[in-house]
């Protein structure tokens, strides 16, 4: 099982949370405006890496806020965690080939 | 606005029949009036004022004062319980004073019950379906949370070292006390 630190209840057993898919995705101001295939972008298309990923979890059976993780999907590794609307952090092996 | 009168704790027929095991004994609490209150930063002040409580600020944690209590649930969420009121006049008096704010404010007073798990062996049970660490340093007296307990959400909260409070949800409550209670059952 993970351990989970919610940015606002700390460190939390994995049962108390859910996923909620990639994060950083802004849904369009104005959806009519765009083609077929910038919308199925948006709806559709995920970055899926092989590393770290930046991705919603929400807490909730705790204080029921969404959050950011950023987690390594090779180790499982949770690199770190932080509160929604915040820019996903540069991390020291960003830039770096087969960075983890 | 239900009837009062007729409503009855999820608990009631249980709690008669509980066993007395002193290392970890249950009891039901009495009915609260509960309202949970969300709002903007600009609203807090407001409702801690007319609550009678600040609202904490500090993350689960939560705030005393007679027969009112103020429980942090969230960043922007607490939940005011006063025990043996009126939550229609409770209610009543928070929205007056929060009108204009940007804030919503739910009775929610029917939605749970509340019981104690108290003992020196309170924890250890608790830790039989609850993942948290209970220790008194990550878990210290004033600390409260939403966490799961088996399949159910539970507002877990510790009042003193050895005593526990479980507000459930009423459909889950029976189902929380039984698996307490068959938990406690190698301490009888
Ligand atoms: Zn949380």
């Amino acid at each position: 099982m993970l351990l989970i630190t919610c940015p606002h209840c700390g460190p939390r057993a994995e049962l108390e949370f859910s996923y909620g898919g990639e994060a950083h995705i802004a849904r369009p101001i104005d959806p009519t405006g765009l083609d077929d295939e910038a919308w199925a972008t948006f709806l559709y298309k995920r970055s899926n890496p092989k590393g770290v990923h930046a991705e919603r979890w929400r807490h909730l059976h705790g204080c029921g806020r969404f959050f950011n993780v950023l987690r390594d999907t090779i180790s499982d590794t949770i690199v770190t965690t932080y509160p929604a609307g915040q820019p996903r952090p540069a991390l020291p092996s960003d830039g770096k080939e087969n960075a983890r | 606005m239900p009837d009062l009168a007729i409503r009855e704790n999820s608990l009631g027929r249980l709690a008669s029949a509980a066993r007395t095991i002193p290392a970890a004994m249950l009891t039901v609490l009495p009915d609260a009036a509960k309202l949970l209150f969300r709002g903007r930063p600009s609203s807090i002040d407001a409702a801690g004022k007319a609550f009678g409580i600040a609202l904490p600020m500090e993350a689960c944690r939560f705030a005393t004062s007679g027969n009112r209590t103020a429980y942090w649930l969230g960043p922007d969420e607490w939940l005011l319980q006063a025990v043996g009121e009126d939550s229609a006049a409770l209610f009543a008096g928070l929205a007056a004073a929060l009108a204009g704010h940007s804030q919503s404010l739910v009775d929610v007073s029917h939605r749970s019950d509340a019981f104690a798990l108290s003992g020196p062996q309170a924890a250890y049970i608790l830790n039989h379906g609850c993942p948290l660490d209970l220790s008194l340093q990550t878990f210290p007296v004033g600390m409260c949370t939403r966490t799961i307990f088996g399949k159910a959400t539970i507002m877990l909260s510790r009042p003193a070292p050895e005593v526990f409070h479980i507000d459930a949800w009423r459909s889950f409550a029976p189902y929380v006390w039984q698996l307490l209670d068959e938990a406690r059952s190698e301490l009888a």
